[in-house]
């Protein structure tokens, strides 16, 4: 008999579920309201969605605008970008659909009140770069939670998802979520006719560069847990390119941004001796990956090859020239207004270690990996197309419905759609929750059933942690070492040492093989077999416990798909030592897996690239 | 610490609580004030800082590469709509900076549902919410004509 079965469990029933609350979940709240004017829209976050998600902090940029309005871009010609950054593999239909919408999106958020900014001589969005407009963002989220806040019927905060639930009777439909609050520490049982999933991607699957309490400082954001595709992929429903782990060159240790500094200031990269590195390498560049080198601008990994080359020369530490383009105080303040909207760490390196950037370069490195579907980058989940431009074997019902009934996605949740960033994320929020409020005005039959047999059981799973620690924590006098429990740091710390190690972290400079992808399977079974002798201490370790189970299963998807890819892709992202050459004709193809949880097993699977843009 | 909080400044109030998207906010059993249980979760995001009515919750950057010394000090003011930042360097020199955050009035969004409610139909179009209007194009951009299809050419 669990000691905690005497647990409060609240029933929320709805028609829509949104979970999480960044980008894509306001955007789903916002356009699920706009269409279904009746529908009993509900919104769980596991935080205050004033301020949570990736864009939590700020921004100082919209990293997607097309500006068709002006004629400055088309959809297509974003297409074509986002593919050459990701070496050729992405769902071109998804993505144009995002920069076919994204326009409005903008205007809509410039209407609400955030401060675009503009250039005095035309009148116009000013420009960072082509796709790029810089924005006063340091207020980007509660704008955008105000109008999720009136859209939703109800909004959940400060309650962690654990796992989606689903129908009784109809084994590939979803019927709900359950989770906790981590305030008062009850259960959640969430009923709905549709689940958008619009939770986060991962940082802290990887060790990070930082250590001790510095860890927090990941480029994406330590709430960003993994829980885009912990949910999703344990349905069964297929996920894509979960090899295709991003590293960010970035300022060294705080993360500042970069766009701003080099495309609208203009400052260059360099090697520790001046030296414009990234030019003097192309040839070498253009030998390792043929006509992809020729791509402009310089896809995101072959740039963090570049310097990864350099500096494995000994020719770093890389520098931001920073001090040859501040020459006025209005780029002096747009230079600092880049890190306080946004990064305020960087602004603390500087002021920290007596860096002024009018006087002196400031360092870069590349980050550790992470797993997004939103930014240079495209893991998560297969998506149904829109239906007026997608290819027949891209669509299989609504738009943004992953391969279970009824469950869709948003922003780093849904895989092949590079590059939406903040605007893109909700967009494509917006674009599934329309979808989402189709799908529930044509269901017909019964609606999904949750199993009361299983939500019985995941009561005991969800709460085990505590226990674990109350009955464990007796057999020692004090401190953190125990014999029967890990803490969920502990875990954490275990998870990011194998994924280091074995799975192209920053430890080997990113690369791996076979016989280590390998290696790291096995210890990462055996981490998943601790996962059931996780102690939490109190509610809030407990978010922790399921925060490491989200990011355990995300990194067995990442070193299975990394393992069946056998090529070198996206060297500067990572290195397969076996396979080090990219490979277009056996892989110019998404890798796919499904997870099937009645025999625990994998199913890797190739899908092909449909190229629909010239 | 990177988050830290002045015994002497605090009230306990917990605004600090609710607002970090870390959940690393949390108040002593003893002291009754809020401090960060867990600064390796911590992103420095300032979202505490300028929550903190008091202005009791101050950042001391990352130990591992921040030498002390310095402060990054910020009033955020809703009411007029501005962000300004004071910043003092290890070495003494100062910088200050103001920045606009919003420019309409907080709470003036107006909601989905004051929309006129949408014909029926139009649930069936590629169309969202506000568009083709919102666009400010004259229609919803299709796919370039003759593009579609299950072509597979390998372009890059």
């Amino acid at each position: 008999m669990s000691l905690f079965t005497s647990r409060k469990t609240r029933f929320v029933d709805s028609d829509i579920l949104i979970i999480g609350g960044g980008f894509g979940g306001c955007g789903a709240a916002y356009e699920s309201r706009y269409w279904g004017r009746d529908l009993k829209i509900v919104l769980v976050e596991k935080a205050n969605i004033e301020r949570s998600g990736a864009v939590a902090h700020g921004l100082s940029a919209i990293n997607c605008y097309m500006g068709m309005r002006w004629g400055e871009n088309q959809p297509e010609d974003f297409v074509r970008y986002a593919r050459g950054d990701l070496m050729g593999l992405v769902r071109e239909d998804l993505i144009f659909d995002i920069a076919r919408h994204v326009d409005a999106t903008v205007h809509k958020f410039e209407e609400w009140g955030l401060p675009i900014m503009k250039d005095p001589k035309t009148g116009r969005y000013l420009r960072e770069g082509k796709w790029q407009v810089m924005i006063h963002g340091e207020s980007y989220k509660p704008i955008i939670a105000e109008a999720a806040r009136k859209s939703a019927s109800e909004v959940y905060n400060r309650i962690m998802v654990t796992h989606l639930l689903m129908d009784r009777t109809h084994p590939n439909r979803v019927a709900g979520a359950v989770g906790f609050s981590v305030r008062d520490g009850g259960m959640y049982v969430f009923r709905a006719k549709a689940v958008i999933v619009a939770a986060g991607g991962a940082s802290h699957v990887f060790k990070p560069r930082s250590s001790g309490e510095g860890a927090g400082r990941t480029w994406y954001a330590p709430w960003s847990s993994a829980s885009a595709y912990g949910l999703v992929l344990r349905t069964g429903a297929k996920m894509i390119q979960m090899e295709n782990r991003v590293v960010l060159s970035r300022f060294k240790d705080g993360y500042g941004p970069v766009g701003a500094w080099s495309l609208l200031l203009k400052a260059k990269n360099t090697n520790a001796y001046g030296d414009d590195y990234e030019a003097a390498r192309f040839d070498e560049i253009k030998a390792l990956v043929g006509k992809y080198a020729e791509i402009s601008p310089m896809p995101t990994c072959l740039r963090n090859h570049a310097m990864l080359q350099e500096i494995k020369a000994g020719n770093g530490p890389i520098y931001m020239q920073t001090q040859k383009v501040l020459d006025t105080r209005e780029k002096e303040e747009i230079g600092w207004e880049d890190f306080l909207d946004m990064t305020v760490s960087q602004a603390v390196v500087w002021a920290s270690q007596n860096i002024d950037p009018k006087e002196k370069p400031s360092e870069l490195t590349t980050s550790e990996p992470y797993i997004m579907g939103s930014h240079a980058t495209c893991s998560g989940a297969w998506a149904s197309g829109p239906e007026d431009c997608a290819p027949a074997d891209y669509q299989w019902g609504y738009n943004r419905m992953t391969t279970v009934e009824g469950l869709f996605g948003a922003g780093d949740t849904i895989g092949g759609s590079a590059h939406k960033f903040s605007s893109g994320s909700f967009t494509e929020g917006r674009i599934a929750g329309k979808a989402a409020v189709k799908y529930v005005t044509e269901l017909s039959g019964n609606p999904p059933e949750v199993d009361e047999a299983e939500i019985r059981m995941l009561q005991e799973t969800i709460f085990r942690p505590l226990e674990t620690y109350t009955v464990g924590r007796n057999e020692i006098v004090a401190g953190s070492v125990a014999p029967s429990y890990i803490s969920p740091l502990q875990g954490l710390q275990r998870l990011e040492k194998i994924m280091d190690e074995y799975a192209g972290g920053i430890g080997t400079l990113y690369s791996t093989n076979e016989p280590m992808l390998n290696r790291g399977l096995e210890l990462l079974a055996m981490l998943k077999e601790d996962l059931d002798h996780i102690g939490a201490e109190d509610i809030h370790q407990l978010q922790r416990a399921w925060e490491l189970h989200h990011r355990v299963w995300t990194a067995e998807a990442v070193l299975r798909h990394t393992l069946y890819r056998q090529e070198t892709r996206w060297p500067g992202y990572y290195y397969r030592g076996d396979y080090p050459r990219l490979n277009d004709a056996d892989w110019h193809a998404f890798t796919a897996s499904q997870y099937d949880a009645k025999t625990d097993e994998w199913h890797m699977s190739k899908l092909p690239v449909h190229h629909i843009i010239a | 610490m990177p988050t830290f909080t002045y015994m002497t400044r605090c009230d306990g109030c917990g605004e600090c609580v609710d607002i970090c998207p870390s959940d690393i906010m949390h108040i002593d059993s003893v002291y009754r004030r809020s401090y960060n249980i867990e600064p390796n979760f911590c992103w420095e995001c300032y979202s505490c800082v300028k929550a903190c009515p008091q202005h009791a919750i101050d950042v001391r950057g990352y130990a591992d590469f921040a030498p002390l010394g310095h402060s990054v000090r910020v009033r955020r003011e809703e009411s007029n709509g501005t962000i300004s930042w004071k910043i003092r360097y290890r070495d003494g020199r100062e910088k200050e900076f103001t920045f606009p955050i919003r420019t309409t009035p907080w709470g003036s969004i107006k909601p989905p549902s004051e929309y006129e409610t949408p014909d029926a139909n139009a649930l069936g179009t590629p169309l969202l919410a506000h568009e083709p209007a919102a666009l400010e194009v004259n229609a919803l951009p299709a796919l370039p004509q003759g593009e579609s299809g299950n072509s597979n050419r390998n372009e890059g």
